[in-house]
């Protein structure tokens, strides 16, 4: 199995008790919570524990983007990638993703992806969302276009990255009259591709489809809808005549590691809670704006999965539902593995920040799942089959 | 009351039709169709035609539909279809908004129009909230002025199918989602209103705030402007009797 670190970059000195005043970490939280200061202090920091995760063998390092949050500061998540690009050496430099329905331009979006697999020497993996209902307030885009323009802007960044131009684009969302992208990617023929998304059954068929077979993230969610994801893409792969790898398949979950299970639940449990309570905090309404979803699909997020969410959680049922994974190396490291072998997933990304977790704890975090989780990974990981479906190597 | 469905243009759209008399085309607000007390009294010297917009309800959003304008122009193929002549046209909020497009395009069949706090239009001083991020509570409470009727409302709502509540937010949005509830080429074209028009607006409006009418004052040449004391914006429920006498003097004032 290889290994990510996954980075949100959260305000990690949000005042919690914002939620007294205020119904959302999303969009209306009003932004006098942040302190400028603070800002360039965690910049810092995190590009730093991203640093270190190169330094300490990590496969990859991760980043996302969202938009007027608390949640992450990586609106823009490709100028962190720029930086990582030249500051690293090893890792995989993960976008997870691009929010392409939020872009007027997705040529720009190839074209940034193409000079940052040029600058990192062929390490980047590209990842392409809708982003989450409450972007759609951020940026104006109307969501009932979110499917279409997903639709139309992946295929013109891979017809971009894969067709010598000048070519012409013209899609009921975008038009251009001269595609032709200068720099082209290094790697052939284009960048990985990843999709992050939370289980829905649509976006894992055409993640599986044999043209696609791109690499398909499951964000979190309880373990139980993670397998539910990842069986129907095994099932979609065999019906479309292949036989899909582990490596095809990515789990995102929240990890932390101290020196025994007691110390790690007791040092993770607030920051946990502030991460599932506080930071993924917004109302129904801006977590499904009109059209986002299909109707079916809306009326079953509404009955299970958001009620579910709307529950105050406790570090203690989190790590219940498998949706977070916490404890000494020993339990850590047993309880991925058995991840591992239950989901047949072959990436596990690891978010070691979480929420308000200071700095110390993080790198305490980071140098234990590096030294004792991550190379009994490997070792576990190795009876997988890691080479096949590797979409692209340089 | 009774209710049929037409195919226009290639798009099944249904209605609610009622009474006798010169037409009365009444286009529904952003809550959806329904047969407001309104439609009830108009329906007692009129032939009222109310439908139910392009899909919203039932119906799924059709391709062609991505602006108001789109719709305006799907109105003006329903009343060709329909050899609807001398039309009184009444719209309510978002339907007010389609109403006011559908007269920029072409008045020759409307012997009147009738914006009842109309969307569309929107000036600095008098910005929309965004009806999108409230809640259904929220969506309740500010149509109504009087608390009790709210309530009332939503209750009734509760009761129809999800489904249909979520269409239409859907439909709501294809619409007006960007820019939110408004379309800011409009004031430069209110100016070929040409037909007698009544503006009815209720001081109070928690949804398209009183300050929008002065655009459309200004701008529409033959408008008259009713405001309403201690009125919200469903005014086809709310005030449907009030709105119902004063529709009844205009449209007379209107003939011919």
């Amino acid at each position: 199995m290889k290994t990510f670190f996954f980075h949100l970059m959260p305000y990690a000195d949000l005042d919690l008790s914002y939620t007294e005043r205020h119904n959302s970490a999303w969009v209306t939280l009003p932004n006098s919570y942040f302190d400028r200061a603070v800002g360039q202090k965690l910049y810092a920091r995190y590009i730093g524990e991203l640093e270190l995760a190169d330094q300490l063998g990590f496969d990859g390092i991760c980043v996302n983007e969202h938009h007027q949050t608390a949640y992450g500061l990586m609106p823009a998540p490709n100028l962190i990638a720029a930086a990582l690009a030249r500051s690293t050496k090893q890792a995989k430099i993960a976008i997870l993703g691009r929010a392409l329905p939020l872009v007027s331009n997705p040529v720009a979006v190839a074209e940034e992806f193409a000079m940052l697999d040029q600058m990192s020497g062929g390490r980047i993996i590209t990842g392409f969302v809708r982003g989450i209902g409450t972007e759609y307030f951020a940026s104006g885009v109307n969501p009932t276009y979110s499917h279409a323009r997903y639709y139309e802007a992946h295929e013109l960044i891979l017809r971009a990255w894969t067709e010598v131009g000048p070519f012409r684009y013209h899609g009921r969302h975008y038009q251009f009259d001269y595609v032709n992208l200068w720099p082209r990617p290094l790697q052939q023929p284009h960048p990985p591709v990843w999709i992050p998304s939370q289980g829905s059954s649509e976006t894992v068929e055409w993640c599986a489809s044999a043209q696609r077979k791109y690499t398909y993230l499951q964000t979190f969610s309880p373990v139980k809808s993670a397998k539910k994801a990842f069986d129907l893409y095994r099932q979609v792969a065999e019906r479309e005549g292949y036989e899909s790898q582990p490596s095809q398949l990515g789990w995102a979950i929240p990890t932390y590691v101290a020196e025994t299970d007691e110390i790690a639940r007791r040092e993770l449990k607030p920051h946990i809670e502030a991460f599932f309570n506080k930071f993924l905090h917004y109302p129904l309404e801006m977590r499904m704006p009109p059209g986002y979803s299909s109707i079916a699909s809306t009326k079953s997020l509404i009955e299970s999965k958001f009620a579910f969410r709307m529950m105050e959680m406790t570090a203690e049922n989190l790590i219940e539902l498998g949706m977070v994974v916490a404890g000494s190396a020993a339990t850590v490291r047993e309880r991925l593995a058995a991840y591992a072998r239950d989901l047949g997933v072959g990436n596990l990304i690891a978010m070691l920040q979480i929420a308000t977790l200071p700095a110390d704890l993080t790198e305490k975090n980071l140098r234990l799942f590096a030294k004792d989780v991550m190379p009994y990974l490997r070792e576990d990981g190795a009876r997988t089959p890691r080479r096949v479906a590797e979409p692209a190597t340089p | 009351m009774r209710e049929a469905t037409i195919e226009v243009a290639g798009t099944r759209l249904g209605y609610r039709e009622a009474g006798a008399g010169a037409t009365v085309l009444f286009l529904h607000g952003a809550a959806g169709a329904a047969w407001d007390p309104l439609l009830d009294r108009l329906s007692g010297g009129y032939r009222v035609l109310a439908p139910e917009h392009p899909g919203f309800g039932r119906g799924q959003v059709p391709d062609w539909m991505m602006s108001v304008g789109d719709v305006a122009f799907f109105y003006l193929d329903l009343m060709q279809a329909l050899q609807l002549r001398d039309v009184h046209l009444v719209g309510h909020g978002l339907g007010g908004w389609i109403a006011a497009e559908i007269a920029v395009r072409n008045t020759g069949a409307l012997a009147s129009l009738a914006l009842l706090a109309p969307a569309g239009v929107e000036t600095r001083e008098a910005m929309f909230d965004d009806i999108f991020a409230w809640t259904v509570e929220e969506f309740a409470r500010r149509q109504f002025h009087d608390a009790k009727l709210a309530q009332e409302w939503q209750r009734q709502q509760a009761e129809l199918d999800i489904d249909i509540g979520l269409q239409n937010r859907t439909a709501l949005a294809r619409l007006g989602w960007n820019p939110r509830m408004h379309n800011p080429q409009l004031p430069y074209w209110l100016h070929r209103i040409d037909v007698p028009t009544l503006l009815m607006w209720g001081e109070d409006d928690q949804v398209v705030p009183f300050g929008c009418h002065v655009p459309f004052k200004r701008e529409i040449r033959r408008a008259e402007l009713v405001a309403l004391p201690r009125s919200g914006h469903a005014l086809p429920i709310e005030r449907a009797n009030e709105v119902g006498t004063r529709l009844g003097a205009f449209f007379r004032g209107a003939k011919g």
